[in-house]
């Protein structure tokens, strides 16, 4: 089949396949985030953690638990790495430094997932299936429940209640990840995806030489890890691995899966707050952002020249599989950077600069088209109230966004929210970009170099944790301060996003007329996407102009 | 009419065509005359007050830091214009406060000492009181002063006993005299203002410092000035972004180090304030002082910038249908007769029975009759031995008796049960079809009234009803629009009559309101707008009497009328000077009109960057990399020229748009969609090019200025 002819049919097949799912997947998960009803099962859990499931929260304490539920977590996840050698099904692995230990559990916590480790080589068997797995399924729903928080505060009217923090998480990973894990897992090996606790394989191959292959509890993992836009790979080449990602449909398969609940949330949005045409804009924006990003890279990756290896034949096949092709490696990395996933089939270091510098302009939108399974809700609603909040100006009243006025308190944590991950990102390139010792870990110079630092940043501030490669950052300076930064880019806008949603909640709400500002049309989707776009495009463009910018102008 | 401030009340109830709100134009004198209140502005502690440009000015003398040191064309230019860009800043707000203070010397002027005569001991109807000479600032709650002809009432309060004409022109700039009586809703008298007539006993109702007057200086001045809700919400939304691009530019450095381009202090600073959103930053507090200033040009006095802001907000108006949708009165529209009489005849009888009553309705039926049967007018002592029998509240009835040559005809006219009782008593047999044309007007919503006439030729008596005069309401023109307009702005508007709901209904119809409360009594008033705002609705109203200020005081905008009551102007948050109540549409539209201003001069300003990207980062840095020339779209000439005609760009967009910000951008009442829409198109497109545009321009100047080509 023609490369074009199959690029094409895949685009559609995923967006069919996404389109299928919204409805369903979108309403079962209101259900679950709403239905009076507790399983048998979560009944245990709560009477094990002595949690009362049917008492709501007040915003401070659900930031509280999950605050706690994140400290405990890097605390147990930091000391399961550094004692690994002391587990079973541990290959006989070394303990994990103390700086990597601390990178890779803010990492998972964080459902950045950025790793400066190799998986295969780096990580035992039980570190992988009980902690970091772990993370991958409670990361991802703690990010729900969040969203979840902040729709309470939209559709409830004067309470200080947005919710119950071990419940919404608990319903999320029994309900919602937990099932589809299971199923996925099991298509993923029927299609050719590991799944043993074999240890090493030692192979001689075609050349002569010996390459030792680690088996493990592959497919398992790799669901999740799409599912949960985590993307932290088993191994160290992620998705480009045969082992993870063995062929054109498992390539497929896995997009649909990191990209199907993020894009899925907004019906649960419009079926929470009683009107699905809010959800279907939301859904609109992020799928205009996607289909957008996806024409550019791949038009890139097609049609233009790698700063790096230059227009020679075949140069654009530099960092890409074989078996999946420009189409699947640039439908792939943009999904991975429009979510917060950061699984990777290729080396986006290897992109065009056009194909290159958006994906990093995808994260630097703060992973909100579709983004995390629930922060990219949460990271668009916000926008979506400064959208609003501009917008409603210019109709003449004070703005309102579903019946909530936007007023000093909600505009102040709305601000602080899209002042923090811009900071987070520049400041850390400023301080990585000014120290030489730090510098130095660029494997290329000049503005690709600047590139690679920045995409760093970006990635981690966005929790995508994603790497563009060429950056040696498994060094004691970015272990660090990439694991602070990863912690801060989380739950600091966290922070904003449920004090906003208690403010909300305790709003009498207004009622919808002619001089209302209509947030369900064509006219909104345009705005917001407008204001998105200008805003994070004003935000970084002075330091994409000095990377991906200067390499593409010649 | 004085040359004050307060100015012409404009002309109100609009015709079909609806009124813009606008301001006063700009004076360029008003620029010059401001100019050393800006410069005085310019004192860190007042512009600390404002994130935006406080960054502005700190940029600016760094620049001059720089300049200082190593002194260049390039660096004095770029420090000049950031002055200038805070002194333009300084200069948006001081023209708006010029304007305020203009008026408040004139109110001061009318505050000058005056005596008041204080009454000891005064009780109603008490003779023996003793009267005293004190300073009128002496003055405290509850003292009774006595004002004559040709004195200055000494201070706020209300007429407790006699009747006189006041001179309100000092406060509402009508120069017609007033009528201030004791009891009922005229009794309010403003301190400042003139009796011109009789003599009236004042209880003073407000403290010395806080009379009317007082407020009205401060209010006008600007001093009582408070930030408003939303003014906070849209700095706390700029100082953010003001943070991110103060951290976008400070973090550059670093990058443009590596890249080997490091930039001097002068170009970083001019990257910020060209980023910052200065032109928002610099024309907000003038925005919010111009739009109080619009409402005080229309005679209207708001007591808090809130509730400017909350007019925007409305979703209900309560309007009285007395002044606000019909003309006061009600006037003869039709004379219908009984079968067997012409209409002539009762035209004839119906003028005859009014020639003497001089109420409006009266008047009106002698002019229907006159000019639609050409029945002249007579005067009353054109009728030889004509009786006139007024109209009492027991016989519910007026008309005439007359004397001819033996025959003695009386004509009634009145409420229908009066006067049918009238003509039964005196042997007739009203017939069927009046009952029909009483309902038959009744349910359009008109008053009928009633005419029957007694011929006495001996002791023979004929009683017979001649007819029905249809007297209506008369909708004041294009009201009907109107409120179509606000339906559209999304505005329900509830009409408030006394009448009963069959009359209440058919006006409403006619009218176009959304809804009626009929048989208002206050307190079906203060349980509507308890009701309304239950449903999370804004609601305004406009009120006079005493009785109306508990609803005022619960309204989330209650206009007193200055004719009311001091309980009423106490109660609302706003006062009507010239007492009219259709106002409150145009108040809702300028509330509206300030939130617009604000966020259309929001979008251009944020918009506006893009263009100064453009022109910037291709001056700082193309040197290293030659491939971001293609970024200068502009095709600007060189760096230097290119960074500082985006600054004198970002300076001058300032000066232009004052009179924006002090007007307010147009507004037609329509959806909140296509309004959208509209100033989308405008502020957000029109701020995407106009830079590049105005950029171009300046750069194709100041490329020939040496030193900076």
């Amino acid at each position: 089949m023609d490369d074009t002819l199959a690029g094409w049919l895949q685009v559609i097949a995923l967006v069919v396949a996404l389109a299928l799912s919204f409805r369903p997947l979108g309403d079962y998960m209101a259900r679950a985030l709403t239905g009076e009803r507790h399983w048998r099962a979560e009944r245990l859990i709560y009477r094990a953690g002595g949690v009362n499931g049917d008492v709501d929260q007040r915003w401070s304490v659900y930031l509280r638990s999950a605050l706690a539920f994140a400290a405990v977590s890097v605390l147990f996840l930091y000391g399961f790495l550094r004692l690994q050698s002391h587990f079973p099904l541990s290959l006989g692995m070394k303990p994990v430094s103390a700086d990597l230990s601390f990178n890779t559990a803010a990492s998972f916590v964080t459902n950045t997932n950025w790793q400066a480790y190799s998986g295969e080589s780096a990580m035992g068997y039980l570190v992988q299936m009980a902690g970091l797995a772990v993370q991958n399924f409670v990361s991802a729903a703690v990010g729900i429940a969040v969203v979840a928080a902040l729709i309470r505060g939209f559709t409830r009217k004067q309470t200080d209640r947005v919710g119950n923090f071990w419940v919404d998480v608990t319903r999320i990973v029994l309900r919602v990840l937990l099932p589809m894990s299971v199923v996925f897992a099991i298509v993923l090996v029927a299609a050719g995806v590991m799944q043993n606790f074999h240890g090493a394989y030692d192979i001689a191959t075609i050349a002569g030489g010996h390459q030792t292959l680690t088996g493990g509890p592959v497919a398992s993992q790799e669901a999740i890890k799409e599912l949960g836009t985590n993307g932290g790979g088993f191994y160290n080449a992620n998705s480009a691995h045969p082992f993870e990602n063995p062929s054109a449909l498992t390539n497929l398969i896995e997009i649909y899966l990191l990209l199907v609940i993020s894009f899925s949330l907004p019906r649960t949005f419009g079926a929470m707050v009683g009107d699905h045409r809010q959800g279907y804009a939301i859904v609109a924006v992020m799928a205009v952002i996607w289909t957008a990003s996806v024409a550019i890279v791949t038009a890139n990756e097609l049609h233009s020249v790698s700063s790096t290896v230059g227009h020679t034949a075949g140069a654009m096949a530099e960092g890409k599989e074989t078996r999946f092709g420009i189409w699947a490696s640039a439908l792939f990395a943009v999904s991975t950077t429009l979510t917060s996933c950061g699984a990777v089939n290729s080396a986006h270091d290897s992109y065009t600069p056009g194909g290159g510098g958006m994906t990093i302009f995808d994260m630097m939108l703060g992973e909100i088209a579709p983004g995390g399974t629930g922060s990219g809700l949460y990271g668009i609603l916000i926008l979506a109230v400064v959208a609003v909040f501009v917008a409603g100006l210019m109709v003449g009243r004070t703005p309102e966004y579903l019946g909530k006025k936007l007023r000093g308190r909600e505009m102040k944590f709305a601000s602080l929210y899209i002042l923090t991950t811009p900071a987070l990102v520049l400041v850390g390139a400023g301080l990585a970009m000014a120290f030489p010792g730090e510098r130095a870990a660029m494997l290329n110079s000049g503005a690709h170099g600047f590139s690679e630092v920045l995409y760093a940043l970006t990635s981690v501030a966005n929790n995508n944790g994603s790497a563009f490669a060429g950056l040696s950052a498994n060094t004691v300076w970015y272990n660090t301060v990439l694991g602070v930064i990863m912690i801060l880019g989380r739950f600091l806008p966290m922070v904003f996003v449920l004090a906003l949603a208690g403010s909300l909640a305790g709003q009498r709400p207004v009622p919808v007329t002619a001089g209302t500002l209509p947030t369900h049309r064509p006219q909104f989707v345009g705005l917001l996407t407008g204001v998105i776009l200008i805003v994070v495009g004003l935000t970084y463009f002075p330091a994409l102009a000095l990377g991906p910018l200067a390499e593409g102008l010649h | 009419m004085p040359t004050t401030a307060v100015s012409t009340p404009a002309p109100q109830g609009a015709g079909r065509q609806p009124q813009r709100v606008s301001g006063g134009l700009l004076d360029p004198k008003q620029l010059l005359r401001s100019l050393p209140d800006a410069f005085r502005k310019l004192d860190p502690r007042l512009m600390v007050r404002n994130p935006v440009m406080f960054v502005v000015e700190v940029g600016a003398v760094l620049t001059t830091l720089s300049a200082v040191r190593t002194p260049s064309v390039f660096a004095w230019v770029i420090t000049a214009w950031l002055w200038l860009t805070s002194v333009f800043a300084n200069l948006a707000e001081a023209v708006a406060e010029g304007r305020g203070k203009a008026q408040a010397e004139t109110l001061r002027r009318t505050r000058t000492t005056v005596t008041a005569r204080r009454l000891v001991g005064w009780r109603p109807g008490a003779t023996d009181t003793v009267e005293e000479e004190v300073p009128g600032v002496d003055l405290r709650l509850g003292d009774q002063v006595v004002v004559e002809a040709g004195q200055v009432i000494p201070g706020d309060g209300d007429v407790v006993e006699g009747i006189a004409s006041v001179d309100e022109s000092a406060i509402t700039g009508e120069s017609a005299p007033v009528i201030r009586e004791s009891g009922g809703d005229r009794s309010a008298v403003t301190g400042g203002t003139k009796v011109l007539s009789d003599r009236i006993v004042v209880k003073i109702t407000s403290k010395p410092g806080e009379t009317f007057i007082d407020r009205m200086i401060a209010l006008v001045e600007g001093a009582s000035r408070q930030k408003t809700p939303n003014e906070i919400a849209l700095n706390i939304l700029l100082a953010s972004l003001t943070i991110i691009f103060l951290i976008a530019v400070v973090t550059l450095q670093p990058f443009a180090a590596f890249a080997g381009a490091e930039q001097p202090i002068v170009i970083l600073v001019a990257l910020v304030v060209a980023l910052i959103p200065t032109t928002i930053g610099a024309l907000l507090s003038a925005i919010g002082i111009a739009g109080m200033d619009r409402l005080v040009q229309r005679n209207v006095l708001a007591m808090s910038g809130h509730a400017v802001e909350a007019a925007g907000d409305v979703n209900t108006l309560l309007l009285d249908k007395t002044g606000t949708i019909t003309l006061g009165n009600r006037q003869a529209a039709e004379f219908l007769p009984v079968h067997g009489v012409s209409v002539e005849e009762l035209a004839d009888a119906a003028q005859l029975s009014s020639i003497a009553d001089e109420t409006p309705e009266g008047r009106s039926i002698v002019v229907l009759a006159k000019q639609r049967y050409a029945l002249r007018g007579r005067g009353t002592g054109e009728l030889d031995r004509a009786e006139f029998v007024p109209f009492t509240a027991q016989s519910r009835m007026s008309g005439v008796d007359l004397d001819d040559s033996g025959e003695i005809r009386s004509l009634r006219k009145g409420a229908a049960t009066a006067v049918m009782r009238w003509v039964r008593e005196n042997g007739g047999h009203p017939t069927a079809d009046v009952g029909q044309l009483v309902d038959g007007i009744s349910a359009s919503g008109g008053t009928p009234l009633v005419v029957g006439q007694v011929s006495r030729h001996g002791a023979v008596r004929t009683a017979r009803v001649l007819g029905v005069i249809h007297l209506k309401d008369i909708l004041k023109e294009g009201m009907r629009e109107r409120f179509d307009e606000l339906r559209r702005m999304g505005i329900r508007t509830v009409m408030i009559t006394g009448d009963n709901p069959l009359t209440a209904y058919a006006i409403a119809q006619e009218a176009g309101v959304d809804d009626f409360l009929a048989e208002a009594t206050p307190e079906d008033k203060m349980a509507l707008i308890r009701r309304e705002q239950e449903g999370g609705k804004l609601v305004a109203m406009t009120g006079d009497g005493t009785n109306d200020a508990p609803a005022l005081a619960q309204a989330d905008v209650g206009v007193a009328m200055n004719t009311g009551t001091s309980a009423a102007k106490e109660a609302g948050n706003m006062v009507d000077l010239d007492s009219n109540p259709t106002k409150l549409i145009e108040i809702v539209e300028i509330g509206k009109q300030l939130l617009i201003t604000r966020g259309a001069l929001t979008t251009f300003s944020i918009a506006n960057d893009v263009a100064k990207y453009f022109a910037i980062i291709p001056a700082m840095f193309a040197g290293v990399y030659p491939g971001l020339d293609r970024l200068n779209i502009m095709r600007l000439h060189s760096p230097t020229s290119a960074i500082a005609s985006a600054i004198v760009f970002n300076a001058l967009i300032i000066i232009a748009l004052i009179p924006l910000a002090l007007r307010g951008v147009r507004y037609r009442p329509s959806s909140a969609a296509e309004l959208l829409g509209r100033n989308i198109w405008m502020y957000g497109l029109g701020g995407l090019v106009l830079p590049f545009i105005g950029i171009k321009l300046l750069d194709l100047g100041i490329q020939f200025i040496p030193g900076l080509r």
